[in-house]
């Protein structure tokens, strides 16, 4: 229901003008049918940062994620869209092997990082966290000081033992998540104590100390206020100057607004995945049609 | 009528004084309930109340008074060669009476006055329950035909069953809260008294404890000394022992199962672990003294150590372990209450599973299972069984655990048992003692619940 308010919303926003290209692109495309589970539009991008290949999950006897091919660009935001319950979280835990702390989930297929399978039996989770952050719907952070929170990850991979470096750790970090100069005389005060937009930037900044090269946000902005969203919002399109961004929202303006492309799920499907505007404006299959305009949620 | 048959009697009155009301409240709107305040049930309770509770506390006031009272006509009446003799005589001629009455048989064969006695108080008992029979029944009969007749479709039933309820509760945890006072109070008391035999620095500082009181003048070995501070590190060294075992114990068997094990092994070894709290103590008690003490004697000799049949470290090691599952248990619900998010945050740093419970979990758990900890402490302090069979008599101030050892509970049954008279010195510094450790563990859990409930605020 929360879906179909907002697609509402989106269309107000969107300008008279594109709202009527986009009709006729739409009337002039034949629409896939929507018994049809094939990935439509390009899974693939040149030179990717991440490539699945061939991905099902399974949580026990729920097959959960079924036959997914995507890749995940460099320096690019990747939004994931779809009702609820459709495998976007699977899909997002699968790239950073969360799913391995679930005892019933079983992944299968290759995902290649720069070339290499991390699903492979050799591959250490350890180092792999580090390169693919992930940051939670909750903000999570721990109940430490601000200054602990980001020092967590460096600690724990060794990035550092110079207290010196330690700080430069700490402000940097804080000052790439925008939250420096909040919290800067505040350092050693709990993190719990900051507001839910500061605690999910704390989040952001914990992550970004252990300088991943890919960040995953499992709809970072569902708890958060406006003002807080807007912050977060901006926040991702600095931060994908540097790294790969790929972002669960429920919101579709959200990933309007942020993203580069935009993939969407239906049922433990990929339906389909394009660039954002196309995915928005002209989408291909009938049951991302349905979904954006609000016929189905 | 009989006390019995008369309360059962006014029961059912008082039953039929629903059904009555019931059927009334819905008869006087024709069956239209709806134009009733209340649901014609609540008429029926209003009804029942009315007729049945005055005569019930009539009842009662009857039977906490009526003893009393004519127990003290009978006296009244006595001849003066009875009643002169003092009141402690008065009073094994009333105990005669009473026996006389029940059928029972007396001390000494009764003479004519007392059988005479007796026979007055028969007659006065008939009496009063005659009297009682017919007001109770009056009451019964008059509130509930006042009640019946008050019903119509504006009378707030509900409300004042509602009332009645509520009231009902009340004083049922009144009588809880004042019996735990009452205990306490009696408690202090004893103590106090105690307190003007010895005086209370002695009790509290004093380094020996012998508590045989003379019972002649010339008898020796008697002396008399209530020093409890023997106890007191007595209690304290085994108590020690006890957590040694069972907080690194039930702490890690927590981490364990809350953390590492299966759904599986959770499901067998949580249930197992409760059984052993389901250990009645005296188990453990004899366990300790005919199991562990001996093995730990015969292994000192071996390794050339002189360790007492009764010593400090069987009753600890045997009291750990019973006190286990309790940590473990305590721990394991701080341990779950820590949100699974924080556990995805650490995991999701590339934390591993010993650096997220030793870095997020744990220090987040930490205060509750301090909380925990001082549960099992105070605990320990008051555990009776194990040590009554297991730790010795000897009140040695020692801190070696190879030594024998007493604590304060061990002393207070000591103390207790057998024939005593209850205004000795001897008996008295039980409720000293008792105090003590009553003083102790109270501040010990309310430490220990507030510890635990800021630590789930802390969580929502
Ligand atoms: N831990 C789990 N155990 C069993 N089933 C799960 C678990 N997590 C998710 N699922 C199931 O997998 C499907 C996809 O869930 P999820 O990825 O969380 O969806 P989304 O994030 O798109 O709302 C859902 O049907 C859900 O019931
Ligand atoms: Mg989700």
């Amino acid at each position: 229901m929360n879906v179909e308010q907002e697609t509402g919303q989106k269309e107000m926003e969107l300008n008279p003008a594109q709202t009527k290209e986009a009709m006729d692109l739409q009337s002039k495309t034949p629409k896939v049918d929507r018994e049809n589970r094939e990935t439509v539009g390009d899974v693939r991008v040149d030179d990717p940062r991440m490539r699945c290949t061939d991905i099902n999950v399974h949580y026990g006897d729920k097959h959960a994620i079924k036959g997914l091919n995507l890749d995940v660009g460099k320096k690019e935001i990747l939004s994931m869209i779809g009702p609820s319950g459709c495998g976007k979280s699977t899909f997002l835990r699968c790239l950073n092997r969360m799913n391995d702390t679930i005892d019933s989930c079983r992944v299968t297929g290759t995902i290649e990082m720069d070339g290499v399978d991390i699903n492979g039996k050799s591959i250490d989770v350890v180092p792999l966290r580090a390169s693919v952050g992930m940051v939670f719907q909750k903000p999570n952070p721990f109940p430490k000081s601000i200054r602990e929170n980001i020092l967590f990850g460096p600690r724990i991979h060794g990035l550092a033992t110079d207290k010196d470096d330690l700080e430069e750790i700490v402000v940097n970090s804080l000052k790439k998540a925008g939250l420096w100069d909040e919290v800067k005389d505040r350092l050693d005060q709990p993190g719990t104590g900051l507001s839910g937009g500061q605690q999910q930037r704390l989040c952001i900044a914990r992550t970004i100390a252990v300088e991943p090269e890919i960040i995953l946000m499992d709809e970072p902005c569902s708890a958060l206020d406006p003002i807080s969203t807007a912050a977060i919002e901006e926040l991702m399109l600095e931060l994908s100057e540097s790294y790969s961004i790929c972002i669960v929202t429920h919101s579709m303006q959200q990933a309007a607004r942020v993203s580069n492309r935009t993939a969407y799920f239906h049922l433990g499907d990929l339906i389909e995945v394009g660039t954002t505007d196309q995915v928005f404006n002209a989408p291909l299959h009938q049951l991302t049609e349905d979904y954006i305009t609000g016929r189905f949620g | 009528m009989q006390i019995d048959i008369l309360f059962i009697t006014l029961m059912l009155l008082s039953s039929a004084a629903f059904f009555i009301g019931r059927q009334r409240a819905s008869k006087i709107v024709q069956g239209q309930i709806q134009s009733l305040h209340s649901l014609p049930s609540f008429y029926g309770f209003f009804a029942a109340i009315w007729s049945g509770l005055p005569a019930i506390l009539l009842l009662a006031a009857w039977v906490v008074f009526e003893p009393a009272i004519i127990t003290n006509i009978v006296i009244a009446n006595l001849p003066e060669h009875i009643t002169s003799l003092g009141q402690s005589h008065v009073n094994l001629v009333v105990n005669d009476i009473h026996n006389l009455t029940l059928g029972n048989l007396t001390a000494t064969e009764p003479s004519a006055e007392i059988i005479a006695a007796a026979d007055q108080y028969k007659s006065l008992q008939a009496t009063s329950h005659m009297l009682l029979t017919i007001f109770s029944l009056l009451l019964v009969f008059g509130f509930g035909l006042v009640s019946v007749r008050k019903i119509h479709p504006q009378l707030r039933a509900r409300n004042v069953v509602e009332q009645v309820i509520k009231v009902f509760l009340f004083l049922c945890a009144c009588i809880a809260i004042l019996s735990t006072l009452g205990i306490v109070m009696s408690v202090l008391f004893e103590s106090i008294r105690f307190f003007k035999m010895i005086p209370i620095d002695d009790f509290l500082f004093g380094l020996t404890w012998s508590p045989q009181t003379a019972m002649r003048e010339d008898q020796v070995g008697s002396s008399g000394a209530f020093g409890a501070i023997p106890l007191f590190t007595g209690t304290l060294l085994i108590s020690f022992i006890a957590m040694m075992v069972a907080v690194p114990v039930g702490l890690m068997s927590a981490i364990y199962l809350s953390e590492y094990a299966s759904t599986k092994v959770r499901g067998i070894a949580k249930p197992l672990l409760e059984v052993l709290a389901g250990i009645p103590t005296v188990v453990y008690g004899f366990f300790a003294a005919l199991t562990v003490a001996p093995l730990l004697r015969g292994a000192g000799i071996s390794l050339g150590l002189d360790i007492a049949s009764e010593s400090a470290l069987a009753a600890g090691l045997v009291m750990g372990i019973m006190i286990i599952p309790l940590v473990s248990s305590l721990s394991d619900d701080v341990i779950n209450a820590v949100p699974q998010a924080m556990r995805d945050g650490a995991y999701g740093l590339g934390a591993t599973k010993s650096e997220t419970i030793r870095k997020v979990i744990f220090p987040a758990a930490l205060p509750g299972i301090v909380g925990g900890i001082l549960l099992a402490v105070s605990r320990a302090l008051g555990e009776t069984m194990i040590v009554v069979m297991a730790a010795g008599l000897a009140a040695n101030l020692t801190a070696n655990p190879l030594d024998a050892v007493t604590t304060v509970t061990v002393q207070i049954v000591t103390l207790l048992t057998g024939d005593q008279e209850f205004d000795s010195a001897k008996t008295l510094a039980a409720f000293a003692l008792g105090l003590v450790l009553f003083v102790i563990t109270l501040l010990l859990n309310v430490i220990a619940l507030r510890v635990v409930r800021k630590y789930r605020e802390q969580y929502e």
